[in-house]
């Protein structure tokens, strides 16, 4: 995103040098001011509690499953490096960059479709967007899973167009499937929400300086929409790399993803200790990626 | 340098986190109630696998006493077992299974029993007597009782097969049917059938015998549909899987929604497979602990017992209660091939400890 | 000011911007396959709800039982309940502290803002159930400490599960809001500043209906995700406040029959009814005046 630089609120605002150590202290208490609700509540209810959980990730299971805390040590780090973990983890990026880059091709022009409309049938269709997700999304999962199941609906259709009996359930593309479904609204909201932002008068511009449809698309939309694309691609690609529902409903359990090898350490293993400690690789992995990310669209995170 | 302050905020946060955290782990074992038999000290909050009790049987209880009730459901031990031990919970009466059981006593997460206050514990049948999880029975009563086995769709697999986990195990037998077995998706169960079927014991604490399990439990590749635990009946009865590894109630309540109920049947295979107990117990703080006895009381009463049983199918602990059950359960369980290797080769799961990662990681590799 | 932008955007609509051509088709097919994809197993839903069968697939005549089921089951409707309060309540309140919180992080430079922004970060991309987890730790001394330094009687219920949810619908809201902010000038907010508008004005009137859809798309999201959240409600919550979803979960290991397929169904009546009755409310304020810029 470096094709256009705004300059920022606080530069713009300062035009006057004498002023500007006041302006900067008054703007700085501003901003504070309007992060500080925000900034206490997720210190108390989540820096807070998630502190806990790091205090445990040094602490060992004890022969009940319960979690001592004492004897603190690193083996649940140690074991980070044993190749199952290893394994599980690249199978679980790739799954989640597949997720990521198909909802990334299907949302942008359905999202650029959504900005182009009129504010009226905007909103409607936003709102059609949305409905299915006021289900439950085990429901949902559970109806995906009738229709690529046996005799279901998706077999019929393969059956009639004379590619055989084609069952999707309980594999790998079934999984991706059921990913995408669920979080392609998360790509579609930001990618709407930056698209719609644009003054489209820089691609009227951009046409009128006889750029080609993929020119100003590529030199003008994209860039612009670039927010859009990094918060879309963001809120797909973590949930994608944490799930755990949809692998077990659709993919039959058959292929174990980190999402779920964490829920078996906490629910089933019953290892606080190591389910918290490849908690934080994971999001360790996260936040690298995406700050990585931020660093290459141009913008800090 | 900006940050320095909001770094030393955090800094205390994380002292008083820790301070939090080490508090979390005392547990003062808790007394034993004294209540006397049908007195209730408030409403009753009870913590229940889905779709164990019926909630009219609740409801009865609670007009009964004049309260009120909350039944709230859990999907599994593990699930359930965090939350109670945590304190605060606020239940009354909880139902964890065997293994479970002498978790949370070792834990201190539940109270002796007064059993002065529940004298319908001389319903239960003396099978359950000095039983591994609680061998002096202080801490639980048991609530139903089922086993695992192997479900199978004769019109698809005939009746001429081997009462055998080699129905799942063995290439030569289920090699046919690709892609239509499902397996639990559950390390201690699914490694215990691998393990029975191999001939050990299926709380084996031998890694030895554990990879040879893992390796077999990986061999079934294609042939497996889903590791799957929820859906293992309806899998079956709706042509899904036509080789279902599941819970005898859940076989027998599936069966009979069928047309043709006649087509399945359901076994434990000569191998052994697992026999599992539940139980009610009632959680270290529980607000009401006069009404979790009263309670518990009135769940052991012949009545009552056979209500739960005609109602979930699955088999109850309570002697009094065997005739007045429906015979649409009892005709499954005169099945003589229900155990085929007879009641002496069904095992308990045991909790082993440290084992339980070994159980858990073995099953994550064999899925692949 | 914005009239004239209007009116602007409006005389121009239609050229370059309006897809064409070969280009129009694609977007056009691909918006009714999005459609399809989204509604397919909607659809599928609805049918099976009416479904005499309790296995979901099988079609076993028409019946209107599991709706009866669904008025006669005190559980199945407390969940409901439970899980419209607790949605309604985190959404309010993590919109509010969202959109403050995207406002600070664009407009104002502050001190602690990296930390800020990272903190505001870590919620999205926690595992679920480490979330639970920490929570269920957390809460279990939270409300001791509170009871016992303020002699109150706080339980785990429906405080622990709205509280756990704004924490994690917070940082929903505030990226979908940046997102809108990001690179939007704050020309016209000077500009409203410059003409003697007050703070709030100036917010009032010309920024807060610029990141409107921002604010709308955020609020969506917070209420899908707390709708939708297990394994954090699981853990927090106490006697009598199963929502939905928990509730679900803990059906399924009994088989999910299409009383589950008509409790949705029921929800998504309500939803729909919700929102058109607040598009219409809209269309009649909105009467005669378009106060937003026409992309």
């Amino acid at each position: 995103m470096t094709a256009v630089k705004l300059p920022s609120d606080a530069e713009a605002a300062v035009a006057t040098p004498e002023f500007e150590a006041a302006a900067i202290r008054q703007e700085s208490r501003r901003g504070f001011l309007l992060a500080m609700p925000s900034y206490a509540y997720l210190v108390l209810f989540f820096a807070v509690p998630l502190v806990i959980v790091v205090v445990y990730s040094f602490a060992t299971r004890n022969r009940f499953g319960g979690t001592d805390l004492s004897g603190w040590n690193l083996a649940s780090y140690a074991r980070l490096s044993e190749p199952i973990v290893r394994d599980i983890l690249f199978r679980s990026l790739w799954l989640a960059l597949l997720t990521t880059l198909i909802c990334l091709v299907i949302a942008y022009p359905f999202a650029y479709y959504l900005a182009t409309r009129t504010p009226v049938v905007r909103n409607l269709m936003l709102v059609f967007v949305m409905i299915p997700f006021w289900t439950n999304f085990l429901v949902r999962n559970y109806a995906w899973r009738v229709i690529l199941g046996n005799d279901g609906p998706f077999t019929d259709v393969t059956e009639a167009i004379g590619l055989g009996e084609r069952e999707l359930l309980f594999s790998k593309t079934a999984v991706v499937l059921g990913l995408v479904y669920s979080f392609l609204p998360f790509m579609i909201l930001p990618l709407y929400a930056a698209i719609e932002r644009i003054d489209k008068r820089l691609l009227e511009a951009s046409r009128d300086l006889y750029a080609s449809g993929w020119q100003s698309f590529r030199k003008v939309l994209l860039p612009l929409s670039m927010p859009g694309v990094i918060a879309g691609s963001i809120l797909v690609f973590v949930p994608s790399l944490g799930a755990y529902v949809t692998p077990d409903i659709l993919g039959g359990s058959k292929t174990t993803l980190l999402g779920s090898y964490i829920v078996t350490q906490f629910l089933t293993a019953r290892n606080w200790p190591f389910g918290a400690a490849l908690s934080f690789v994971l999001m360790a992995v996260m936040l690298t990626t995406t700050v990585v990310y931020f660093r290459k669209g141009g913008r800090t995170l | 340098m900006k940050n320095l302050t909001q770094l030393r905020i955090l800094a205390g946060l994380l002292v008083f986190a820790l301070v939090a955290a080490a508090c979390g782990d005392d547990d003062e074992g808790a007394e034993q109630a004294s209540c006397e038999v049908g007195e209730t000290d408030g409403n009753l909050a009870m913590y229940n696998w889905a779709e164990y009790i019926d909630e009219e049987q609740l409801a009865e209880f609670a007009s009964e006493h004049g309260i009120s009730f909350t039944l709230d459901t859990y999907d599994s031990n593990e699930a359930m077992q965090p939350i109670i031990s945590a304190g605060g919970s606020g239940y009354d009466v909880i139902v964890p299974s065997d293994y479970m059981v002498s978790i949370l006593i070792d834990a201190g997460s539940i109270q002796p029993l007064n059993f002065d206050a529940i004298p319908n514990a001389a319903n239960i049948s003396a099978d359950f007597e000095g039983i591994y999880y609680d061998p002096e029975g202080e801490f639980s009563v048991p609530y139903q009782w089922g086993t695992t086995g192997i479900g199978v769709n004769t019109a698809a697999v005939g009746t001429d097969f081997p009462r055998s986990w080699g129905l799942i195990f063995d290439p030569a037998i289920s090699g046919e049917f690709d892609g239509e077995i499902q397996l639990l998706n559950d390390p201690r169960e699914t490694m215990g059938a691998a393990l029975k079927y191999l001939g050990y014991s299926l709380n084996t604490t031998s890694e030895a015998e554990l990879d040879e399990a893992t390796e077999l439990v990986a061999s079934t590749g294609s042939r497996l549909a889903a590791f799957n635990t929820d859906s293992a009946d309806e899998f079956l009865t709706s042509g899904e899987t036509v080789i279902a590894h599941g819970y005898s109630g859940d076989m027998f309540v599936q069966y009979l929604e069928t047309d043709n109920p006649e087509d399945y049947v359901y076994f434990v295979p000569e191998e052994g497979g697992t026999r599992w107990i539940d139980n009610m117990a009632i959680p270290f703080d529980a607000p009401h602990p006069c009404t979790a006895h009263t309670f518990i009381n009135w769940m052991l009463s012949a009545e009552q017992g056979a209500a739960l049983t005609n109602w979930n199918y699955y088999a109850t602990p309570n002697e009094a209660a065997y005739q007045l059950l429906d015979q649409e359960l009892l005709d499954f369980i005169s099945n003589p091939e229900l155990y085929a290797g007879g009641v002496e080769s069904l095992e308990e799961i045991e909790d082993t400890g440290d084992f339980e990662i070994k159980y858990a990681d073995a099953f994550t590799e064999a899925k692949g | 000011m914005s009239k004239l932008l209007d009116k602007t955007a409006s005389r121009t609509a239609g050229s370059a911007v309006e897809p064409h051509g070969w280009t129009k088709g694609v977007l056009l097919a691909n918006g009714w396959l999005v459609y399809a994809f989204f509604y397919a197993p909607i659809l599928l839903l609805v049918i099976f709800s009416f479904s005499d069968s309790r296995n979901v697939g099988v079609w076993g005549g028409f019946t209107l039982d599991w709706y009866e089921g669904f008025v006669d089951s005190r559980q199945t409707q407390a969940a409901l309940w439970n899980s419209v309060k607790i949605a309604t309540v985190s959404t309010v309140v993590s919109v509010v502290l969202g959109t403050m919180s995207a406002l600070a992080l664009e407009r104002f430079k502050f001190r602690g803002k990296q930390v800020f922004d990272a903190l505001l970060y870590l919620p999205i991309i926690i595992p679920d159930v480490t979330m639970a987890v920490m929570m269920l730790l957390f809460f279990a001394e939270f409300f001791d400490v509170l009871n016992a330094v303020f002699g109150t009687e706080l339980r785990k219920g429906f405080s622990s599960i709205a509280l756990s949810h704004i924490a994690f619908s917070i940082s929903f809201v505030s990226v979908v809001v940046r997102a809108r902010l990001a690179g939007m000038s704050s020309h016209l907010e000077e500009a409203a500043l410059d003409l003697y508008a007050t703070r709030w004005q100036a917010f009032r009137f010309v920024t807060f209906p610029q990141i409107l859809p921002g604010i709308l798309g955020g609020a969506l999201l917070a209420m899908t995700i707390s709708l939708d959240d297990v394994v954090i409600t699981q853990f927090v919550t106490g006697p009598g406040w199963t929502t939905l979803p928990v509730y679900v979960f803990g059906l399924i290991r009994r088989g999910v029959t299409p009383l589950i397929n008509a409790v949705s169904v029921v929800m998504l009546m309500a939803s729909m009814t919700l929102v058109a009755l607040s598009l219409l409310v809209e269309r009649v304020r909105n009467v005669g005046t378009n106060q937003r810029r026409g992309f």
